[in-house]
C-alpha cells in the first residue's frame, strides 16, 4: 500500500452535513484521522449522528441530507473534490462498510456466494472461476462453517450471525483500505456479538485492517478501539485514546456515559441515567449542546460554542471546563 | 417445492369442479326454456317435448349432472345446435386466434408496463415519472372499445397501415398475421400497460428503499447494475402476481376486442352463443376460460417459486 505509517489512511476535516430543506445541521465540524491499522471507535446516543457520519464517508447520504462543508481524504485521494462517480469507484474497492441490520442488508433472492463474487468480479476484475475460489476463501476467513455448502445458500437460510459474517466477507472482498462498521453487533445476541468482535479483531491483527467502528456500547468500544470519538448531537464532544477515555474522561458527557454503565461488581443500586434527551435536529443550540443536561454548566456554556481544545497531547474535548471556563487557545485541526 | 405444486394442483382441480358445476347449472338458472332458442314461437308442445328429450332435459337433474361430468372429462363439451357441430372442435379451431391476440397483448402489457414502471421509479418525482404516470392513468381510463374504434379510423381507414379487421393465421402468412393482430393486441393491452406500469413503479420504489440496495450501493456497483441485478429481480415478485391477473383480464377483454376488430376468436364464439342461447357453447366457453385462467395462474405460481427462493420452502 502507498500509505506510510506516519500518514493517516483516512483524514476527515471539518465535515458538516445539513438537511437539504431546512438547512438544519446534522453533523457539525467533524475532524479526525485514522492511521493505517488503527481502530477508531465512535460512540454516542441514538440521534448523535453516528450513522450519518458513516454514510457521509461512504458518499451514501440519503437525498434529504447534504454535505455542506469539509474534506474527506482517503489515502491521499480527496473524495470530496472528485466526482460522484469517482467516489462510487472508491466504494467497494478502497472503502467498504458493514451495516447494522444483517437480516435485511443482503439481497434475499441472490445466493450469498454470488453476493460476494459480485464484488470480486465487478470491482476487482476476477474471472468467474477465480472469484468463486476467492469467495470460498473469504467465507472461510470469516469462519462460516462448511463454506462449500453455504456459498450457494440464500440469506433466509442463514442465521443473523452468519449473515453478518457474509456481510463482512462482502466488505473484505473489496480488500478495502478502510472498513466502516456501523453497529455491526447491535442486532445480534450477546454470544454471537462476542464472536463477531473476535472475528473483527482477528482480521485487524492478520490483515492490518483500518477500522471505523461505530457503536453505542462502551463495552464494545473498550474491547476493540485504539482511539475513541464521542459524538453528541452532531458535534464531537471528545476524542482520545481508549484508555484515556475510560481513565480520565474530560467532557461531562463522556463522564456521564461512563457513569451510566452498570457496575456488575459492587452493590446493586439504581441505574445511573443522564437527565434530559439529545436535542432534535433543527432545535439545536449554537452554544454548547450538552449544556442543558450538564451539571457543570457556566454562563459561558450557554453563550458560546466550546471549540475542540487539546487537553493533553492526544486528548481533546469540546468543553470549557478543563480550561477553567476559558476559551482554549489551541484547537485541533 | 413438489408439495407446493401438488397443493396448487389440488386447489385448481377444486375450482374446476365448481366452475363446471356452475356451467352445468346455467341451464337451470337462466329464465326461459332452452328449447325456445331453437324453435320458433309457433312450435307445438310435441315438438318442444321431442327437443327436450333430444337434449336430455327430461331426465332427473342428478342424472343430467352425472352425464355432464362424464362428457366433459372426455373433453366433450356437447353439440352446438346453432353451429351444428362439436363445441370442443369449434373452440379448438378458434383457440390459436384468441391465444395469439391475448398472448401478444400480454407481451405488450408486461414489457411496456415493466419498462415504463422502472423508468418512473428510477426518476421518482421527476418529469419522466410524471409523464409515465399520466400516460398510465390515461391508459387505465380510456375504454378499450372506444380506443379500438379510434385506432381503426386512424390507422386502418385514414392511413391504411393495417386492415380494419379480420384475422390471418400465423402459419399461412406471418406478415399478414402481424398486420392483423398488432392493432387489436395493442388496444387490448393499453389498460394493462397502465396497470402494470403503476404496479412496477410502486414495487420498485419499495424495493429501492430496502437495506440491500444500500449494500449494493456500498459495493460501488453502477446505478444500472443496482437496478437490474438487485432491484428488478426483487420487484418482479409482486409483479408476477399482477401478471396472472393481467392474463385473466386480457382473456376477458379479448371477447370485446374480437368483436370490435371482427376477429373470429373464442370470444366471438361465446358472444354468439350467449346472444342465441346456444347453451352448449356458453357452457363450453365458460369452462374453457376457467381452464385457461387456472393454467395461467398455475404457471404464475411456478414462476413465483423460480423468482423467490423463499417460496420453495413453504
Amino acid at each position: 500500500m502507498s500509505a506510510r505509517l506516519d500518514q493517516p489512511i483516512l483524514s476527515v476535516q471539518g465535515l458538516t452535513t445539513a438537511l437539504a430543506r431546512s438547512h438544519a445541521t446534522v453533523l457539525e465540524d467533524i475532524s479526525f484521522t485514522i492511521a493505517p491499522g488503527e481502530v477508531v471507535g465512535v460512540v454516542g446516543e441514538s440521534g448523535s449522528g453516528k450513522s450519518m457520519l458513516a454514510l457521509s464517508l461512504m458518499g451514501l447520504l440519503p437525498s434529504a441530507v447534504r454535505r455542506t462543508a469539509g474534506r474527506i481524504v482517503l489515502d491521499g485521494d480527496e473524495l470530496t473534490s472528485g466526482s460522484a462517480d469517482h467516489w462510487r469507484e472508491t466504494r467497494g474497492r478502497d472503502l467498504a462498510m458493514i451495516f447494522q441490520e444483517p437480516m435485511t442488508a443482503l439481497n434475499p433472492v441472490m445466493r450469498v456466494g454470488h453476493q460476494v463474487v459480485e464484488v470480486l468480479r465487478r470491482r476487482r476484475g476476477f474471472s468467474g472461476y477465480e472469484a468463486r475460489k476467492e469467495a470460498l476463501n473469504l467465507l472461510r476467513l470469516v469462519e462460516i462453517p462448511s463454506p462449500e455448502k453455504r456459498i450457494s445458500a440464500y440469506p433466509y437460510e442463514l442465521s443473523g450471525g452468519m449473515r453478518q459474517r457474509v456481510m463482512i466477507a462482502i466488505a473484505l472482498a473489496a480488500d478495502p483500505k478502510v472498513l466502516i462498521a456501523d453497529e455491526p453487533t447491535t442486532a445480534l445476541d450477546v454470544t454471537v456479538q462476542a464472536q463477531i468482535l473476535d472475528l473483527l479483531r482477528k482480521l485487524r491483527r492478520e490483515r492490518g485492517l483500518s477500522l471505523l467502528f461505530i457503536t453505542h456500547d462502551l463495552g464494545v468500544i473498550a474491547e476493540i478501539a485504539d482511539r475513541v470519538m464521542v459524538l453528541y448531537a452532531g458535534r464531537m464532544a471528545e476524542i482520545a485514546p481508549v484508555r484515556r477515555i475510560f481513565d480520565t474522561p474530560q467532557h461531562p458527557y463522556t463522564q456521564a456515559l461512563l457513569a451510566s454503565i452498570p457496575d456488575m461488581k459492587g452493590p446493586r443500586g439504581r441505574l445511573v441515567t443522564i437527565d434530559g434527551a439529545v436535542p432534535a435536529i433543527g432545535s439545536m443550540l449554537e452554544a454548547c449542546r450538552f449544556s442543558p443536561r450538564c451539571p457543570y454548566r457556566h454562563e459561558i456554556c450557554e453563550r458560546e460554542r466550546p471549540p475542540l481544545g487539546l487537553v493533553s497531547g492526544d486528548q481533546a474535548a469540546a468543553c470549557f471546563r478543563p480550561f477553567g471556563y476559558e476559551r482554549p487557545i489551541e484547537a485541533v485541526s | 417445492m413438489a408439495q407446493f405444486l401438488v397443493k396448487r394442483l389440488v386447489g385448481s382441480f377444486v375450482v374446476l369442479v365448481l366452475v363446471s358445476l356452475m356451467a352445468f347449472a346455467i341451464i337451470w338458472l337462466v329464465p326461459g326454456d332452452p328449447t325456445s332458442a331453437f324453435l320458433d314461437t309457433g312450435a307445438t308442445p310435441d315438438q318442444i317435448a321431442s327437443l327436450r328429450q333430444q337434449l336430455g332435459l327430461d331426465r332427473p337433474m342428478a342424472v343430467q349432472m352425472l352425464e355432464w361430468y362424464g362428457r366433459i372429462v372426455q373433453g366433450d363439451l356437447g353439440h352446438s345446435i346453432l353451429l351444428n357441430r362439436s363445441v370442443t372442435a369449434a373452440i379448438i379451431e378458434r383457440l390459436p386466434v384468441t391465444l395469439s391476440l391475448a398472448g401478444l397483448a400480454l407481451v405488450f402489457a408486461v414489457v411496456l408496463g415493466v419498462l415504463a414502471g422502472i423508468v418512473a421509479a428510477v426518476h421518482h418525482n421527476k418529469w419522466p415519472d410524471q409523464v409515465v404516470m399520466t400516460l398510465a392513468l390515461f391508459g387505465l381510463s380510456v375504454p378499450d372499445f372506444w380506443l379500438g374504434i379510434m385506432l381503426i379510423l386512424l390507422f386502418a381507414v385514414k392511413l391504411g397501415f393495417f386492415p380494419t379487421g379480420g384475422y390471418v393465421p400465423f402459419s399461412e402468412d406471418i406478415v399478414g398475421w402481424a398486420r392483423a393482430i398488432i392493432m387489436p393486441a395493442m388496444t387490448l393491452a393499453v389498460i394493462q400497460v397502465g396497470f402494470v406500469a403503476r404496479m412496477t413503479r410502486a414495487s420498485m420504489l419499495e424495493i429501492l428503499n430496502q437495506d440491500f440496495i444500500r449494500t449494493a450501493d456500498a459495493k460501488g456497483l453502477k446505478r444500472a447494475e443496482i437496478m437490474l441485478r438487485h432491484g428488478l429481480p426483487n420487484a418482479l415478485i409482486p409483479i408476477l402476481t399482477v401478471g396472472g391477473i393481467v392474463a385473466g383480464a386480457l382473456l376477458g377483454g379479448a371477447v370485446i376486442i374480437e368483436q370490435v376488430f371482427s376477429i373470429p376468436g373464442v370470444g366471438r364464439l361465446i358472444i354468439g352463443g350467449i346472444l342465441s342461447r346456444d347453451y352448449p357453447v356458453i357452457q363450453g366457453g365458460l369452462l374453457f376460460l376457467a381452464v385457461i385462467y387456472l393454467s395461467v395462474n398455475l404457471v404464475v405460481d411456478i414462476l413465483y417459486a423460480v423468482a423467490d427462493p423463499r417460496v420453495r420452502l413453504e
